[in-house]
């Protein structure tokens, strides 16, 4: 490889938040590097760590409120922070083209793909409207989409959230760029799906020789194509080097935290036998006004102590499985027992009692807690509402509980607003608990999270469950933290129960072909990952 | 000069300045008042002097009596009328978008049925049916004003009461006043601030049209709508009497109105941000 290579170099750059008091935080800190053709660098960092930024700044771009304060961004010899606007906009679509991570919402839900997908060769003057057509079709079928004649002719709404995804890459190539930045274009996506537009994405830009730049806070999706990884943190760079040497021998602390928690196990908890099961579901079905069966036939048992997670992807109902269980949605028929006594489908037939009893715990802390009210208020309501104590007996149980969520007790008065993520799922922890219930429902609690927060959480979780014993339903579609927290696990697809038992058995051989699926599509921090599981699937 | 951390405009700063005076004048009449609103002092239509600042009316009474006596009338009315269509309005929108189902389906399709039919003739029926006494005028406005409060209510409800926050509270067994005046309320507190401020100036106008038309407030009471109806003869003989009445009505109302554009550009440029 020589000089005459290098497609993007960016050097020492500097981008600074803007307020009407002059400059505000500095969200990108002295960061460089150097892009070849065909290489593809991953940058890896949590929220904030100013990855998008950078992966904006490459298009001569940046958001409201923000400016590039010093550095340069240098694409093919020319420094593209001096171009004017003009100059920039002819840069971006040909130069450099960006994925974003939610394709549904970065298309027009009114016009046809096709339309989307040639536009920008046919504005920039590159192409007929002809050939753009011939170039898109061209590009769909290399990204596997299916009839790529006339995949185009489709609106956004008429295709999966998986080909739309894989759509967006195409309008990115449509221009044949010489980079593209691909901003987390795969979170949003089950796993199964992941799975398969990584491995579109890797092979358009092995065929095309195209640079990229792949945002992730997902090392080990990142591994699976990136030459090179950069880890970022408070806009500042901490490590760069290649994937193989940061995954093997990561240099910098935060680093090898960031490696290391995922390789990392949690022992089992240890399960208390008892006669009658907390929970017990029998044959549950439930709907929505649509005819459309959301759950169906679903058996589940939890016992005092137990972590039963329960999976699946997007629309299996598993989260509707919550809302049958609290009576937000009444089931049509089957049996919902709590401690061997029935529970009334409707929430509004439920005592007091039976309602404190099942907590839950929420996905997005930001909307599960009032903004408009102090902690006090919002931990403090359940003890009042449901043990009756007196104002000065309350304040004294939500500084008790604010101490066993390691949160300081100068936090009383705050409102939501002033906290950040992994404190707000705190105090979203301390209201379940303020109830004192037996078992606490909990809905994606991490996924919201950065991967350290969201370990933090699940540790303060385990704990608070040796010490008061609570039961856990665990909902989620990260397999990872099933197999570490969960002593039983329920596979849901399509409303169906397709497997289920104790975490060790569902997750060793013999599989049941739907649980195998999910489990070798979680993404594992090695760089031969992807291709085994091609390879694999490719043999059957 | 700021209020609440928000810096306030020149136009907002003068909105206030215009609602103050118009408070102060209507809260402090019967003291600041040279003369009683119905008092007959001078001989009709007299020039403007030294005792009689604004001149008199078609009777022979102080009209700056009058105009102050009539700012407690039709601002003090506005007010009632506002805040009691407020009441009703947030009340049943709120539980509408709350309870969904047959609750909300009974409560919209009886307000699009007050929708249906123009207010102000709707407004007629009732009063000449009833007769003008001040509490059957301010129940019916109130009534007829709900309709619109009702409409936004539920609509910014519908999108509070998705939030989970909201669902807590129902998981809990909280009850729809809780819900209601706890999670709900606060969240859709700005944007009803602002309508608050919008609908009094309509509610000021409202009545306004119905004193004009015989049907508001009854003589001798005054108020800037019969006012203006009163004089407005002359006009045609250059007496400034009408200009007077008319003027307050025209300014009280850009006032409100600037304090409400105010209140919006706030509300639209989110929560904490200075400007």
């Amino acid at each position: 490889m020589n000089t005459n290579d290098i497609v993007l170099e960016v050097d020492r750059l500097r981008v600074q938040a803007r307020n009407d008091r002059g400059a505000g935080p500095v969200l990108v800190d002295d960061v460089s590097f150097t892009l070849r053709q065909g290489e593809v660098i991953g940058l890896i960092g949590e929220s904030g760590a100013g990855k998008t930024t950078i992966g904006l700044a490459c298009l001569g771009y940046t958001r409201n409120g923000c400016a590039i304060e010093g550095g340069r961004i240098v694409f093919r010899g020319q420094d593209i922070l001096t171009l004017s606007p003009a100059g920039r906009r002819a840069l971006r679509g040909p130069g450099v083209a960006y994925i974003a991570q939610s394709a549904a919402a970065s298309f027009n839900p009114a016009m046809t793909l096709f339309e989307q997908v040639c536009e920008i060769p046919v504005r920039h003057g590159l192409m007929t409207a002809d050939a753009a057509r011939e170039v898109a079709i061209g590009l769909f079928r290399e990204l596997d989409l299916p009839d790529p004649e006339t995949f185009g002719r489709r609106y956004p709404h008429q295709v999966s959230g998986g080909q739309l995804q894989r759509a967006m890459a195409a309008m990115a190539m449509a221009a044949k760029p010489d980079i593209l930045v691909f901003d987390e274009p795969t979170t949003a996506l089950d796993v199964t799906t992941q799975v398969e537009v990584l491995a579109a994405f890797r092979k358009l830009i092995k065929e095309h020789r195209t640079a990229a730049i792949y945002i992730t806070h997902d090392l080990a999706v990142v591994a699976q194509i990136a030459d090179d990884i950069m880890v970022l943190r408070h806009g500042k760079m901490v490590e760069h080097g290649t994937a193989e040497q940061i995954l093997q021998a990561p240099r910098a602390e935060y680093t090898r935290r960031l490696v290391a928690e995922r390789v990392q196990g949690h022992a089992f908890v240890e399960r208390v036998a008892e006669e009658v099961p907390l929970l017990s579901i029998r044959g549950v079905t439930a709907s929505y006004a649509t005819l459309l069966r959301v759950i169906d036939g679903v058996s589940l048992e939890v016992r005092r102590g137990d972590t039963v997670a329960v999976v699946g992807e997007s629309g299996s109902g598993k989260s509707t499985l919550a809302r049958v269980i609290t009576g937000l949605l009444p089931r049509e028929s089957g049996e919902v027992l709590f401690k061997g006594e029935m529970l009334p489908p409707a929430l509004a037939r439920r005592s007091r009692e039976q309602k404190r009893r099942v907590q839950m715990i929420y996905q997005m802390p930001d909307v599960a807690l009032n903004p408009h009210q102090t902690l006090l208020d919002i931990i403090g309501r359940p003890v009042g509402f449901y043990f009756g104590r007196s104002r000065a007996e309350i304040r004294e149980r939500v500084l008790e509980l604010l101490r066993m969520m390691d949160l300081p007790e100068s936090f009383i008065d705050r409102t939501p607003g002033e906290l950040s993520g992994g404190q707000k799922q705190r105090v979203g922890i301390a209201r379940a608990l303020a109830a004192e219930p037996d078992l606490i429902i909990c809905d994606e609690v991490t996924s919201a999270l950065d991967q350290l927060v969201g370990e933090e959480i699940l540790r303060l979780l385990k704990r608070l469950q040796e010490e008061l014993g609570i039961a856990y339903l665990f909902i989620t579609h990260d397999l990872g933290v099933v197999k570490r927290i969960a002593n039983k696990v329920a596979v849901m697809l399509r409303g169906k129960m397709v497997a289920g038992g104790e975490t060790a058995e569902v997750f060793a051989p013999p599989f049941h072909p739907y649980t195998e699926l999910l489990l070798s599509s979680v993404p594992e921090m090695r760089s031969d990952w992807l291709d085994e599981v091609l390879a694999r699937r490719a043999g059957l | 000069m700021r209020l609440y951390g928000h810096r306030v405009t020149w136009p907002a700063a003068l909105g206030f300045l215009i609602i103050a005076i118009n408070l102060f004048a209507a809260l402090g009449a019967p003291l600041i008042a040279p003369f009683d609103q119905a008092e007959v002092v001078c001989d009709a239509w007299d020039e403007p002097s030294a005792s009689h600042l604004l001149g008199c009316d078609n009777l022979g009474r102080d009209l700056l009596s009058r105009l102050l006596f009539g700012a407690r009338m039709s601002i003090g009315l506005s007010l009632l009328i506002t805040t009691l269509s407020f009441s009703i309005g947030i009340v049943t929108g709120f539980t509408a978008a709350i309870a969904k189902g047959w609750v909300d389906a009974a409560l919209s399709r009886a307000v699009d049925l007050m929708l249906a039919m123009p207010s102000l003739i709707f407004a007629f029926v009732v009063l000449s049916v009833l007769g003008t006494d001040v509490a059957v005028l301010v129940v019916t406005l109130a009534c007829l004003d709900s309709t619109r409060v009702f409409r936004l209510s539920r609509a910014l409800a519908m999108n509070i009461v998705a939030l989970e926050y909201v669902e807590v509270a129902r998981l809990r067994g909280e009850g729809l006043w809780w819900i209601i005046t706890r999670e709900v309320l606060p969240a859709a507190r700005a944007p009803l601030i602002a309508e608050f401020g919008l609908r009094f100036s309509f509610a000021f106008l409202f009545v306004a049209a119905l004193s004009f038309l015989g049907l508001g407030i009854q003589p001798p009471d005054a108020d800037w709508g019969s006012m203006v109806r009163d004089y407005r003869d002359m006009i045609n003989l250059g007496i400034s009497a009408p200009f007077w009445p008319a003027g307050a009505i025209a300014v009280l109302t850009i006032g409100v109105n600037f304090v409400v554009d105010w209140l919006l550009a706030i509300q639209s440029r989110g929560h904490g941000e200075n400007a």
